[in-house]
């Protein structure tokens, strides 16, 4: 099973802004509990959207840069980038049903 | 009308898996009473928004989304499902109970409300727009974004002082913003509190706007006593103003209270049959997750012995 890859502050810009396909990164870190219950939707969502929407993460904890960049102030955060831009954001917890119908709203 | 599918068909639905509706799962399930668990969000409800709980008896220190996992995974064992949807609302029809939800309806010939509570909202200009960019309601969630920061706690009770000493981790100056002029919260966190260095309070005050353009810049405040105004300047302002229960949806349907708690017996039931209502929803409750658990224990018992009596 696919399961989302690890992106880092070195990789992101070849993984995601560069990519050809939409792409979703999920903004986590270890201390944070609701994070946990994300990690499992964006892997269902991950095999969903297979070959249609790539799936990464990345720990905010260990890459500081890219985080910052964004202006991720609270996780979990989930940005979908499309062409090297972000076009949509979700900040918290959301059920899945929410997530689909955000995600396919922008790609 | 259509009828609710076989599959769909159970003992006791559950709404809500905070403390109160995880041990009523537990009890339900190990009274072999089919039962499941409807979630909307996390696991935990708000524990799983706490760093550390250190008053659950037998559990000297536990992480609070952990302490809801393991209480998820006990009930389980015993035969407990859990769905995610989201309740709508609750219909009586021959003498059973049809809860509606965003995923379909489910029949039960008993139910139990654990909804639990949500965290209040200031209400202040800027908070909506600011919400995820400085301003927050999980400190646990946030706190390590404001690193050597100046940051805010709004409010005077538990919440406010645990999630306050939690961000003085990360934060170089916590200052509490607090309506009155003393504390609500326990003694011990109080103590901590006024001990810990990096923790400043500011009494009698309200906050009037939350300001900044991509972030959290301010605070504007205003002290209730002298109606002074004045500047705070902050990278996050963290709000622990009180609780809300989550019974909107219940409104003409029970008799509740004018914050919205239904009522109950010491049974937990409410006034229509085979309904139950446990933990922050209630009136009284002691708002701890061990009165909760408790609370959830007591509805599931005694909606085992009203399917007995039907």
């Amino acid at each position: 099973m696919a399961k989302p890859r690890d992106v880092t502050d070195q990789t992101f810009e070849q993984e995601v802004l560069k990519s050809d396909k939409p792409v979703l990164v999920d903004f986590w870190a270890p201390w944070c509990g609701p994070c946990r219950m994300v990690a499992p939707i964006v892997e269902e969502l991950s095999e969903e959207y297979a070959g249609k929407v790539d799936f990464v993460k990345l720990n905010t904890d260990e890459n500081p840069d890219v985080s910052v960049k964004y202006g991720i102030r609270s996780i979990p955060t989930l940005l979908v980038f499309k062409g090297g831009e972000a076009v949509g954001q979700i900040v918290g917890f959301r059920p899945k049903s929410d997530l689909k119908q955000r995600l396919d709203a922008v790609v | 009308m259509l009828a609710v599918s076989d599959d769909r068909q159970y003992d006791i639905v559950i709404i809500g898996a905070g403390p109160a509706g995880l041990a009523a799962g537990l009890y339900a399930a190990r009274a072999r009473r089919k039962t499941v668990l409807l979630e909307r969000g996390v696991t935990g409800g708000q524990i799983a928004l706490t760093s550390v709980i250190e008053n659950y008896p037998g559990m000297d220190e536990v992480d609070g989304f952990e302490l809801g996992q393991l209480m998820q995974r006990q009930a389980e064992k015993y035969g407990m499902t859990t769905a995610a949807a989201e309740v709508t609302g609750l219909e009586r029809r021959n003498g059973t109970h049809i809860v509606h939800t965003n995923d379909g309806d489910y029949e039960a010939k008993a139910v139990i409300l654990t909804g639990g509570a949500e965290y209040n909202r200031l209400g202040v200009p800027g908070e909506e727009r600011l919400t995820g960019k400085g301003v927050s309601y999980c400190a646990t969630c946030d706190a390590a974004f404001f690193n050597d920061q100046a940051v805010a706690v709004v409010g005077g009770g538990d919440a406010a002082m645990d999630e306050g000493l939690f961000v003085t981790r990360y934060a170089s100056k916590v200052s509490v913003i607090h309506r009155r002029d003393e504390l609500r919260a326990s003694k011990i966190l109080q103590e901590r509190a006024f001990a810990n260095e990096k923790m400043a309070f500011i009494w009698d005050t309200v906050v009037t706007a939350i300001e900044g353009e991509d972030g959290v810049e301010r605070l504007q405040l205003r002290n209730v006593k002298t109606g002074a105004a004045s500047t705070l300047d902050v990278a996050a302002v963290f709000i622990f103003i009180g609780l809300s229960p989550n019974t909107g949806y219940l409104r003409d349907q029970l008799k509740m209270d004018e914050g919205g708690h239904i009522y109950v017996n010491e049974w937990m039931e409410t006034e229509v049959p085979g309904l139950f209502a446990a933990g922050d929803v209630r009136v009284n409750s002691a708002r701890q997750v061990v009165s909760a658990a408790g609370d959830g224990a007591t509805a599931a018992i005694r909606a085992d012995h009203y399917i007995t009596n039907i």
